[in-house]
């Protein structure tokens, strides 16, 4: 458990920044700073770190009373035609107060990473797939994957977590583990084993990936194929790679949705998840999407146990009409639908509203700065800092509880959020 | 306030009343006395009316990973049955996979007052609790699964003593909240991570070498050493595979006499003779139930329609994967601990495999003759949602209706079946035992299932009616902890249940070990694995209730 020595340190602290919820943080709080002294990244400092700067609510950039701000948004909220609750970064408590409200006020809600996340729901929802989760991975994976994704620049601990562990259940070498990247090539080293061994790099262009990843599922399947070369690469290294997928005896084959970012990414996605369904007809192998990031995977798992559906329901109709086309945020914004953005932003600064003109209202962490002042702006507590909660990491499956390290005396978006339903 | 239920017909096989007119007095959410001075500040009249304690359903999937990744794929399903918001209730979904709260509105409208989730992964229990915490009205809890867990299967290959092992079963029991054990292809699930792809009961695991018949004598022996009420809860061997019948029956056999729960009995009791190789094994099971008092049995009645179904064995949920329908499903390995399959199904009636599930499951109702050890579920929603219980309750009631039913089934399937030829309807007494008094002890809950003084008052009123689907699918009222939530088959409160645990004891030291063995090879810190009671009250809603232990646990 997250605990506290009396010099103001605490151990085993949960981290709901990294998406793979590292709880292994040593943190030490003085007054209202936080600072990681202990396996800290890049992204868990600044998660951690990002100083307090704001605590009272503005509206209209005048500093106002937590009632009042909540009463501005009731009203807003209740001369609304169209409002879109959004950015969600959020934990487990504010996501129900999400819903809540989204059902009373007949709102739509959707994520700040929806973009890639339905990437993956799309397939989900279409076909499935064979998934695996972070503890398998360490101990069972014997060729990683890794496709059209840098993932130790977003996941900076993944590798020395989950791939180079000390020791595996299975006494398993960790050295004769294989790592491959096929599309983008990674940004560092946390790929290279303990030893030294480097990745293998098949690289080719985020463009060529879709036919890439057919013609791999294609060899797997046994297909013989005219071309001698796809995307730049030649057809003898896919089928070199099949053949090393086909002997593995646990491979594991992870993408961050997020990083395939080109059009109809969801199609490359589903042809993975297939390719590692075939390869189940004779060996092991599963896929790993990699998110979990901003309260992602915690509020669509919410979303989905309240409503049936993941983000992207508009309530307008009174009940869960679910759209990911239509109840696209971003899209909906775009073409004038929406005359009020609730923006829920608590983990990262740097998350702020997307540009429009749409009255926006601004859940925040504290420090959070705006080009076009937001019509209504509340400091909130971030979860794991400055109250407790419970997140999701990127695998949907594992959750995390989340403690309060300092009094910052910051609201939480749950007590926001709850108090505007009840003055709806 | 004290309220008077005046005059109505109790069926309270608990306390071997059946159908006597009787007064029953509600204070402070339990029943009570009659007062000695007669005052009452609220009467209702239910003269007439059936009257049994609250239903609970010992087996159902309404919370945790692998239900939420059933509804998450599953939209054209939520679609035919959107529910719109009222004053009073939540929007969400029905149908095979509903939202949590429209599970808790409509198990309330049926007079249900408990359900029990019977898969939660101890990885996986705090989401299991997060879903239960926002199913209202029902009280809730769950059996958590252990037996494909690398943990206990390194324990067993080492050859552990049975102290050690039911040290790890109450720690694992207490910290993720659970009321029982329940183990799911024992072994099968991390058998199949190995790449091996059926588990017979004898069969070694190819890595521990450690067999099925072993974890479950292990682990039943755990259970009621450590004097948890519930018996083991076994989803045994080769879940859907013609033929299985003679693992269940060696299974049921094998368990040295110890208490053995076997759930979802109906996909487990299958023949291979007759031309299409499947037929039914109900009369030899039910024989084996009858004469093996330490068996107890749920149906897993499975009825016509889309469902789908959702279960920790992910083995055999790959293995049948052609089956879905829509063509859609997932199966995943989950973090040394166990794993889940999801699929899409389609029950057909013109199916002769279909039709002959349906057949077995209701011969093994009829067949098994003390309802005290057999309960009614349909799996949920495996078999088939669980607001299609009125219904299953009609076919068990109701001989003429169950043999029109079954006129129209599969030709070659009504011949493969002695269905027709059994003359059993159950009583309205046994319906009580199976859901009520019998489920409560089942799952060791003290003061539910009946109506005796003491007891929550949990309470379920119906009008009497020969057609039993309609008498069961809207009770006249149904009283939560005292409090009125149905009328007319209405909802008109939303209150919100508790959660029922046990605590058995064990030996602190394990955590020595446990610990060392969270920080190597798990990807979680094992303070941070644990669901405090704090989590489980959650926002002020929420409430832990701890069920005693049987007497003779040890340590
Ligand atoms: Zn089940």
């Amino acid at each position: 458990m997250t605990e506290r020595n009396e010099a103001g340190v605490w151990q085993e602290v949960p981290s709901p920044f990294c998406g793979i919820a590292s709880d292994d943080l040593t943190i030490s709080v003085n007054d209202q700073q936080v600072t990681v002294i202990e396996n800290g990244d890049p992204i868990t400092v600044k998660g951690f770190e990002t100083p307090i700067t704001d605590t009272v609510p503005r509206v209209d950039g005048q500093e106002t009373s937590l009632a009042n701000a909540v009463q501005r948004i009731a009203e807003l909220m209740r001369d609304s035609q169209q409002t879109v609750i959004s950015g969600l970064g959020t934990d487990l408590n504010g996501a129900r107060s999400a819903m809540a409200l989204a059902d009373k006020g007949r709102a739509t809600v959707d994520h700040m990473n929806s973009t890639g996340a339905f990437r993956n729901f799309l397939v989900l929802q279409d076909t499935g797939w064979m998934n695996t989760t972070l503890a398998e991975v360490k101990n069972r994976v014997d060729l990683l994957l890794v496709v059209g994704s840098d993932i130790e620049s977003a996941y900076p601990r993944f590798y020395e977590r989950m791939v180079w562990p000390q020791e595996t259940l299975f006494s398993q070498d960790i050295e004769s583990r294989d790592v491959i990247y096929l599309g983008k090539a990674p940004s560092g080293d946390a790929s290279t084993s303990p030893k030294g061994k480097k990745a293998q790099v098949i690289p080719c262009d985020d463009a060529d990936l879709p036919e890439v990843m057919s013609v791999l599922r294609a060899l797997i399947a046994g297909r013989t194929l005219q071309a001698d070369q796809i995307g730049g690469i030649a057809i003898s290294v896919l089928s070199d790679l099949a053949e090393k997928l086909k002997a593995a005896k646990y491979s594991v084959v992870t993408w961050s949705a997020a990083m395939l970012d080109f059009d109809h990414a969801e199609a490359t996605v589903q042809t993975l998840c297939e390719m590692v369904k075939d390869l189940n007809v004779e060996t092991r192998s599963s896929g790993l999407p990699l998110g979990g990031k901003e309260g992602d995977t915690t509020v669509n798992q919410v979303a989905a146990w309240q409503s049936g559906y993941p983000m992207r329901s508009n309530f307008n109709r009174g009940y869960p009409d679910y759209d990911p086309y239509l109840s696209d945020s971003l899209r909906m914004l775009a073409d004038d639908e929406v005359d009020t953005l609730i923006w829920v932003s608590s983990f990262d600064i740097d998350r702020t509203p997307p540009k429009t003109d749409t009255t926006t209202v601004v859940l925040g962490r504290s420090g959070m700065t705006f080009g076009q002042e937001p019509a209504v702006f509340i400091p909130v507590g971030t979860p794991g800092i400055d109250h407790a909660g419970r997140a999701f990491r990127t695998d949907s499956v594992v959750s995390i509880p989340l403690r309060q390290l300092r009094d910052s005396g910051l609201p939480s978006t749950f007590e926001v959020l709850s108090a505007v339903e009840q003055a709806l | 306030m004290l309220m008077k239920l005046t005059g109505g017909r109790i069926v309270d096989p608990a306390h071997g009343v059946n159908d006597e007119v009787r007064d029953i007095y509600v204070n402070n959410g339990r029943i009570v006395k009659a007062p000695s001075d007669g005052k009452i500040d609220q009467e209702i009249n239910l003269r007439g009316k059936v009257v049994m304690a609250g239903a609970i359903d010992m087996h159902t999937h309404i919370g945790g990973g692998k239900v939420n990744i059933a509804r998450t794929m599953l939209p054209e399903d939520h679609a035919a049955d959107v529910v719109a918001r009222t004053e009073l209730m939540r929007s969400g979904c029905g149908h095979a996979a509903p939202s949590t709260l429209t599970a808790g509105y409509r198990y309330a409208e049926m007079g249900y007052t408990a359900g029990f989730e019977p898969a939660i992964l101890p990885i996986n229990a705090r989401q299991a609790h997060m879903e239960m915490h926002d199913t209202p009205i029902i009280d809730k809890g769950g059996y958590v699964m252990l037996g494909s867990d690398d943990y206990l299967l390194r324990m067993m290959a080492a050859n552990d003593d049975q102290e050690s092992i039911n040290n790890y079963v109450a720690w694992t029991i207490t910290h993720s909240q659970a009321i029982g054990v329940k183990v799911v292809n024992p072994g099968g699930i991390n058998a199949f991570k190995f790449n091996q792809r059926k588990l017979d009961l004898d069969e070694k695991n190819s890595f521990y070498g450690v067999t099925p018949r072993e974890i479950l004598l292990r682990l039943s022996r755990a259970v009621k050493e450590l004097g948890i009420p519930h018996p083991l809860h076994v989803h045994g061997c080769n879940l859907g595979v013609p033929g299985n019948m003679n693992t269940t029956l060696d299974t049921i056999t094998g368990i040295d006499g110890l208490p053995m729960h076997m759930t979802h009995i109906q996909f487990h009791s299958y023949g291979t003779e007759g031309d299409f190789k499947f037929s039914s094994g109900a009369a030899e099971i039910a024989e084996a139930i009858n004469s093996n008092k330490n068996i107890t049995v749920d149906v897993g009645q499975i009825l016509f329609g889309q469902t789908v179904t959702a279960s920790g064995d992910s083995m055999m949920q790959h293995a049948a994967h052609s089956h879905a329908h829509p063509n859609k499903w997932v199966t995943m390995d989950i973090e040394c601990d166990a794993g889940c399959g999801v699929l899409p199904f389609k029950y057909k009636d013109q199916s002769y495999v279909n039709a002959l599930q349906w057949m077995i499951g209701l011969e093994t109702f009829l067949l098994v003759e003390d309802p005290w050890r057999i309960f009614l579920t349909t799996d949920h929603p495996n078999g088939a949602p669980f607001t299609s219980y009125p219904h299953l309750i009609k076919l068990l009631m109701d001989k003429s209706f169950r043999n029109d039913v079954l006129s129209e089934l599969h030709p070659e399937a009504q011949k493969a079946s002695r269905l027709a030829s059994i003359d059993r309807e159950y009583s309205l007494y046994e319906i009580a035992i199976m859901t009520r008094a019998g489920a409560a002890k089942l799952v060791g809950l003290a003061d539910r299932g009946h109506l005796g003084v003491g007891g929550a008052a949990d309470i379920t009123v119906y009008t009497d009616d020969d057609d039993r689907e309609k008498m069961f699918s809207k009770p006249d009222y149904v009283f939560k902890d005292g409090k009125m939530v149905v009328e007319n088959g209405d909802l008109i409160d939303v209150t919100w249940g508790t959660t029922h645990v046990v605590k058995p004891e064990y030996d602190n030291s394990i955590e020595k070990e446990l610990k060392g063995y969270f920080d190597k090879y798990l990807t979680m810190k094992m303070g941070n694995f644990k669901i405090s009671d704090d989590e489980i009250v959650d926002d002020g809603r929420g409430s832990l209730t701890i069920q005693p232990l049987h007497k003779g646990g040890r340590i």
